[in-house]
């Protein structure tokens, strides 16, 4: 057999099935640990800015990308922002049929520089817009703890 | 061929520990700020980012190079990542350098970051991805098996005992005492430590193995005119080289790393080296192993084949002996986050050429210095040649 | 240089496991189907018959297991399927009592690289050991492989159970 012979008979060639048995455990690191707890404790959005770059991030970061400087004032923003782009989703990721679409959205948050891919809830697809006014909705306080799922869904004021 | 001179003005890194709070691009900002810091030079007089870092599993994130990239100081700018398994770290030099070399940039910061406590429930589960998926790992390797195969040839082929290669591991921790960002510095280790510490695969003992770490080490390079612009003592990038054997290493000899001869070679040759060991004062060899240490060394052409034990075991290469080595501590005392873990290789010679190495400063004012990485699947050398 | 080293914040696995620091966990569905190809799925048929199979380089002479279909010192096609025998010489052991995820073995592993007969000099696989006490393992030792059963082979290389000592 040479390098340029087909295979003939596509049922004799093998497959060799195998995964990478890894898992992930991710810390939010030292910025997210106070954006989170924050989110936790409190139901708020919190950032940092920098005071060189009159730039307001959020999520926060502990250094300006930028001009490198370490971020040490921090901010509380608003929970409202604009749908500054968005998606609507129809399939999971294995490619299933979703039973609801589901509304995908960046939101930039007012007052600031950045914002957070999320959902949208209580709204029709259809009716979704750039621009689109919506607030963030948390889940009850006992129930949250400090991760972007305690953030149920951004939904139109 | 013209080659623009190139030197490392910078660096700095962050400590090395087994498990960080910070994500991996705080450990890069973190390291990276550092080295700027350490040049006083800020962003905006970086030209390129290089970013070395190793297999995505350890960290949990495809395309890493874009994750990391704002915390390597990439915002906006021409970014790299060369990828050379565990030679990355000395690799991202060489990238930095030629870089620099080719007349492409003026500056450039080299980052390398590893956080290797995301991969759970052990980074084995990343690394042994190295055995070829079909004809290997059905039989349930874990990395050890390489490198305890490869040891237990080295030691039969030149008649070397446990002992020999345990006093590595002990000059090594002993030095990391010495480093401010080293995990497993101990001043008191002894050979019966390493030869009582538990067998893992024989014969590596657990106080044989480096240890899983995360950190983050930067380097800030520079052409010749800006270097002496920012330096009175900058440090110059005399030779590089690397090299790969074939993929098929069971089909190789594995007791003598002919690929790093190579790269050795590559690199002497760029630096005028004809007689390494009188011309290289220190050295930095890859030691993610105590035996690795010494096979380097004789693939670095510093010591006979099978000398290197013998060399250790006469002082020859503690911190004050005639060709010290890894006076950092190395990966067995200092840590092993694997790319960062050489680039800080790098950083020591940088230190040290510059008698900046405060207690671990190596006597006699050491004029050039050798720094070797190795990867991949145990096939891939690199080095770089440092000197003032 | 003590003032170029950043002063990271470490935690311990009580952090996480007490809920003192926050973190996201992620199981990734990393699962894959990688083709044989043409070298390996004829060594892997090869295997279900009983059989080690290497490859001929006509340009450096040299038969090489595990075959290939290209010849990566002469880059350049192989040409002959060679059968090999399933004896061999240990290059080189290792003695492993704990499983990839670090959870120690109750009986060890022995893990070798053995030069298949037949084949070029030095040209040799992973396997393991089996049938023999770890303490009489030595470089050098001459090896037969013991195979499973046909009705319970696969074409795999774990149609082989291990290698034993041919005396």
């Amino acid at each position: 057999m040479s390098l340029l012979e087909r295979v003939i008979h596509p049922d004799q060639t093998k497959l060799w099935y195998g995964e990478i048995p890894i898992q992930s455990r991710y810390t939010v690191g030292i910025a997210g640990e106070r954006f989170f707890r924050e989110i936790k404790e409190n139901g708020r959005f919190w950032g940092t800015r920098c005071p060189s770059c009159d730039l307001i991030y959020v999520p926060p970061r502990l250094y300006c990308e930028r001009c490198f400087a370490h971020l040490e004032e921090w901010v509380e923003v608003p929970t409202t922002g604009r749908v500054h782009t968005f998606t609507v989703v129809h399939l999971d990721l294995d490619g299933n049929l979703l039973p609801e679409p589901q509304v995908l959205a960046f939101v930039q948050l007012d007052g600031t520089d950045g914002g957070l891919v999320h959902y949208l809830g209580e709204v029709d697809p259809d009716e979704v817009c750039i621009g689109m006014c919506v607030e963030a909705v948390f889940k009850d306080a006992g129930e949250r703890r400090g991760s972007i799922t305690d953030i149920l869904y951004f939904r139109p004021i | 061929m013209g080659r623009n001179r190139v030197a490392i003005v910078g660096a700095g890194m962050t400590k090395f520990v087994r498990r960080a709070q910070e994500t991996g691009k705080e450990q890069a900002w973190e390291a990276a700020s550092k080295a700027l810091e350490s040049c006083e030079m800020t962003l905006d007089d970086i030209d390129a980012v290089v970013i070395g870092s190793a297999p995505e599993a350890f960290d949990g994130l495809h395309m890493k190079t874009e994750y990391l990239s704002d915390g390597c100081g990439g915002w906006g700018k021409p970014v790299i990542r060369g990828f050379v398994g565990g030679g990355t770290g000395v690799f991202s030099a060489i990238q930095g350098w030629y870089h620099i070399a080719s007349g492409l940039f003026d500056t450039v910061l080299v980052v390398a970051e590893e956080k290797m406590s995301s991969c759970q429930p052990h980074p084995q589960g990343a690394f042994i991805t190295i055995f070829d998926h079909t004809t290997e790992r059905p039989l349930g390797p874990n990395l050890l098996w390489i490198f305890a195969l490869e040891m237990n040839a080295y030691m039969t082929r030149y008649g070397l005992s446990k002992r020999d290669i345990a006093l590595v591991s002990v000059k090594n921790k002993r030095n990391a005492a010495d480093h401010p960002a080293a995990l497993l510095g101990d001043p008191h280790i002894t050979v019966e430590d390493v030869l009582n510490s538990e067998v893992l695969a024989w014969p590596v003992q657990r106080l044989d193995v480096s240890p899983v770490t995360d950190g983050a080490v930067a380097i800030v390079m520079a052409a010749e005119h800006v270097a002496r612009r920012v330096t009175s003592k900058p440090v110059w990038v005399e030779g590089v080289g690397w090299n790969l054997d074939t993929a098929y290493w069971t089909n190789r000899d594995l007791s003598y790393p002919t690929y790093v001869e190579e790269a050795a070679r590559m690199a002497y040759k760029m630096a005028g080296i004809t007689e390494p060991r009188k011309q290289i004062h220190i050295a930095e060899p890859y030691d993610p192993f105590d035996y690795k240490e010494l096979h380097h060394l004789e693939g670095l052409l510093l010591f006979d084949e099978g000398k290197a034990a013998e060399a250790t075991a006469l002082g020859i290469t503690q911190r004050d002996g005639d060709l010290p080595v890894c006076p950092s501590g190395g990966l067995l005392g200092v840590g092993n986050p694997i790319a960062a873990a050489a680039l800080m290789k790098v950083a020591e010679l940088f230190w040290q050429l510059r008698g900046e190495a405060g207690a671990r400063q190596v006597p006699g004012q050491p004029k050039r210095g050798v720094a070797q990485a190795w990867g991949d699947l145990m096939q891939v050398s690199t080095v770089i040649v440092l000197g003032v | 240089m003590k003032e170029h080293v950043y002063d990271t914040v470490y935690l311990s696995e009580e952090d996480f496991t007490e809920g003192r620091v926050l973190f996201e966990t992620w199981v990734p569905k990393a699962r894959y189907a990688w083709d044989a190809g043409i070298a390996i799925g004829r060594y892997l048929a090869e295997l279900k018959q009983g059989r080690l199979v290497g490859r001929h380089c006509p340009s450096c002479g040299r038969v090489m297991i595990p075959p290939r279909m290209f010849c990566e010192q002469c880059f350049a096609p192989t040409d002959l399927w060679v059968p090999l025998q399933d004896t061999g010489t240990v290059i080189t052991f290792s003695i492993c009592y704990i499983r990839w995820d670090m959870v120690r073995l109750e009986h060890p592993l022995i893990p070798a690289v053995i030069a298949i007969d037949g084949a070029s000099p030095g040209m040799g696989i992973l396997h393991l050991l089996g049938e023999v006490d770890p303490q009489v393992v030595r470089i050098g030792m001459r090896v037969r492989a013991v195979w499973k059963p046909p009705e319970e082979r696969e074409g795999a290389i774990t149609d082989i159970r291990y290698f034993k000592p041919l005396e």
